[in-house]
């Protein structure tokens, strides 16, 4: 079974959710982002999206555009990711590790030697923003034939045709995106997000995973009572790029952040007022 | 079979297939997030294109606003000092605004007030396009905002300022390269955010499906009317076609009508900047590889590891790292071919066609004409080269004195 398969069904027997914290991969500097995995798994979390910087990330807000930028200041590029990923399987061989990124860094390594290196470091999911159902065949075939999960996003204004056929070629999770807008944006509606989730749940059996808006831990409470996984990037990605002179510091910060929506999520407190 | 038919093994107006593909290129690579603004447009879009009223109003707009139909004109003086074929200019910079922009946008606004939009947004590089959406912007009294890279706003305050008496807001793009590829992501964010009331207008035959062919309808008006003119002027198809390309809409709308003509040579010129071999040029077709970029896979500028590189050319309209998709294709079954001219042969051009024919010309433009001071001599005086002046070169006048030394 996939990791992540695993680790959906371990959260169900203990009737929990995921916790998927998104950080950018090189940022804000490469030596760094090894460490800050194993701090997030320490910190609670069950499933790590590690962003591919790509010079044109379209979906993006400014906090992982930036995030970017500082990574490929940094000389990083997709066969360096894979690189920190060999790096973390060889202390963390249970934890699913997702890769996050756009299609062109994929496309120029070429589909056959991007699975088996994929395959080879141990990555168990990858999600291309910019690659959808019609186009991605010729990646999620592969993909999948290695063990590893094509995961795709679902989107506010998803129709139940496309929600189907995206379903179908899908594994691990499907990903669906809050809001109108790119990450980073304003906080989502729980109820709205509440209502699609139920309509998406009537066509499909993958677990879901919500994310862009969640900033806070009663965001991500509220949203565990919906979904099976609550992603969260920008918040944690906007508080890297202003430690990046202090790594101690950003490390144990992050873990903290990470651990309060754990908490959160694991124990929600009565919605206040 | 015929004969022409076996000359022609491919049927061009059978491109794009319903999703957007000219062979392996083009298509819809972009978020979940607007693959329905995507299919409400392709929507929209099907249902119109033959629309007997809608064109009807499309044919008035270019006729009374636009300016159209522009002149073929033949540069004698020109093409006598050439020595060669005969050149003859399509004068897109003889309409409303200057440049071809005018006729997509046009064509975008009626869809967008059909589609009952209520906001415009648009990238602009050199800030044609920019100028364009927000001319049509005014006449229908929709809001609009134009994202254009910081680095462009320095190289075209004119247009700038264009744009803002017209009412639009320019938006300054300071991620990335701070340049156009830069301003086409940062509007791909705002339709994702307010895709419920906004229209994207692409000014160019990039970007996801629909716009490719979208953008290629509006203008094959001017290849459509540079056929009639050649056959009722000169009672034969021109030899040979000239077009300069960035993303490539002046050069598709040019080239469109003709690509069923196997005997008309095709030539799209691109930007070497400082030359091929220095790195530092636009060449996307001459120079690249393929990729994936807003939204379409195309030829691309792009290092070893997929990211994009930036790119140089005297001309900010050239200076793009994709190129439109149907190019890509038309060069990989070579039906057209694409060729490459530096920042100082197009000054030459400029000051060519300036001199000798009476008219300033855009430096994109000036691209074009500098590949044709190297085509025409090659031809005979009984052929024909229909050249693309895709725009006036009057926004460039500051950019040309500078580089000339000359403090205006």
């Amino acid at each position: 079974m996939n990791r992540i398969a695993h680790c959906f069904a371990d959260l169900r027997r203990a009737g929990r959710k995921a916790l998927i914290p998104y950080i950018t991969a090189g940022d804000p500097r490469p030596e760094l982002t090894v460490p800050m995995l194993h701090a997030l798994v320490k910190a609670g979390a069950d499933i790590l999206e590690l962003g591919v910087p790509f010079s044109d990330p379209m979906a993006d807000g400014p906090v992982i555009q930036k995030a970017c930028e500082r990574a490929l200041a940094h000389g990083m590029s997709l066969r360096r990711v894979l690189e920190q990923v060999r790096e973390f399987r060889q202390t963390d061989a249970e934890t699913p590790v997702v890769l996050m990124g756009y299609l062109n860094p994929i496309e120029s390594m070429g589909y056959d030697a991007f699975v088996a290196g994929a395959h080879a470091v141990g990555v168990d999911g990858v999600l291309t923003v910019d690659l959808p159902p019609e186009e991605a065949a010729e990646l999620a075939e592969p993909l999948s034939a290695a063990g590893i999960a094509p995961i795709f996003l679902l989107a506010p204004t998803s129709s139940a045709a496309r929600i189907r056929h995206t379903a179908q070629l899908a594994r691990g999770y499907l990903y669906y995106v809050s809001l109108k807008g790119v990450t980073g944006s304003a906080a989502l509606n729980v109820a709205e997000v509440a209502d699609k989730l139920a309509e998406i749940r009537a066509l499909t059996d993958l677990p879901l995973g919500v994310g862009f808006g969640i900033k806070d831990p009663p965001t991500a409470a509220a949203v565990a009572q919906v979904a099976d996984a609550v992603v969260v990037g920008s918040a944690l990605v906007a508080r890297m790029g202003e430690l990046a002179d202090d790594p101690e510091r950003m490390l144990r910060e992050v873990g903290e952040r990470v651990n309060a929506m754990r908490k959160a999520m694991d124990c929600p407190d009565p919605i206040e007022g | 079979m015929t004969a022409k038919a076996l000359r022609n093994p491919v049927d061009f107006s059978q491109f794009p297939d319903r999703a957007g593909h000219f062979g392996r290129y083009g298509g819809r690579f972009v978020a979940e997030t607007l693959m329905e603004a995507l299919h409400e447009l392709d929507d929209a879009w099907r249902a119109y294109r033959n629309d007997p009223e809608f064109l009807a109003e499309l044919d008035v707009d270019l006729a009374r606003y636009v300016g159209r139909p522009t002149p073929l004109y033949h540069a004698e003086r020109w093409s006598r000092r050439l020595g060669g074929a005969q050149i003859h200019l399509k004068r897109e910079d003889l309409s409303h605004t200057g440049a071809h922009k005018i006729n997509n946008t046009v064509g975008q606004a009626l869809l967008a007030k059909r589609m009952g939009k209520t906001r415009l947004i648009a990238e602009t590089g050199a800030g044609q396009h920019g100028v364009a959406s927000a001319t049509v912007a005014a006449r229908l009294g929709m809001e609009c905002v134009v994202y254009m890279g910081s680095e462009d706003i320095q190289r075209q305050a004119l247009n700038v300022y264009r744009m803002r008496l017209l009412g639009a807001t320019v938006q300054p793009v300071t991620s990335g390269s701070r340049t156009l590829k830069d301003a086409l992501n940062e509007a791909l964010r705002d339709w994702v955010t307010n895709v419920d009331n906004t229209f994207y207008m692409i000014g160019t035959v990039a970007g996801p499906h629909p716009y490719p062919v979208m953008v290629r309808e509006f203008q094959a008006v001017i290849g459509r009317e540079a056929r009639e003119q050649m056959l009722s002027d000169y009672g034969c198809l021109p030899d040979a076609l000239v077009a300069c390309v960035g993303g490539g809409s002046n050069a598709i709308g040019l080239f469109h009508s003709f690509l069923n003509d196997s005997e008309v040579a095709i030539y799209g010129v691109e930007a070497a900047g400082s030359g091929l071999e220095t790195g530092r040029h636009a060449a996307t077709l001459c120079a690249g590889r393929p990729g994936v970029l807003h939204g379409n896979r195309t030829y691309l500028l792009n290092d070893a590891n997929g990211q994009i590189i930036e790119t140089h050319s005297v001309s900010a309209g050239l200076d793009y790292p994709g190129v439109g998709p149907e190019h890509a294709w038309l060069k990989d079954i070579g039906r057209a071919r694409y060729v490459a001219v530096t920042d100082d042969e197009a000054l030459r051009g400029f000051h060519d066609l300036t001199r000798i024919e009476g008219i300033i010309p855009a430096l994109e433009s000036s691209h074009a004409l500098a590949y044709v001071t190297q085509l025409a001599p090659t031809m005979r005086p009984d052929q024909h080269i229909v050249v693309n002046l895709s725009g006036r070169g009057d926004k460039d006048i500051y950019t040309v004195a500078r580089l000339e030394g000359i403090q205006l």
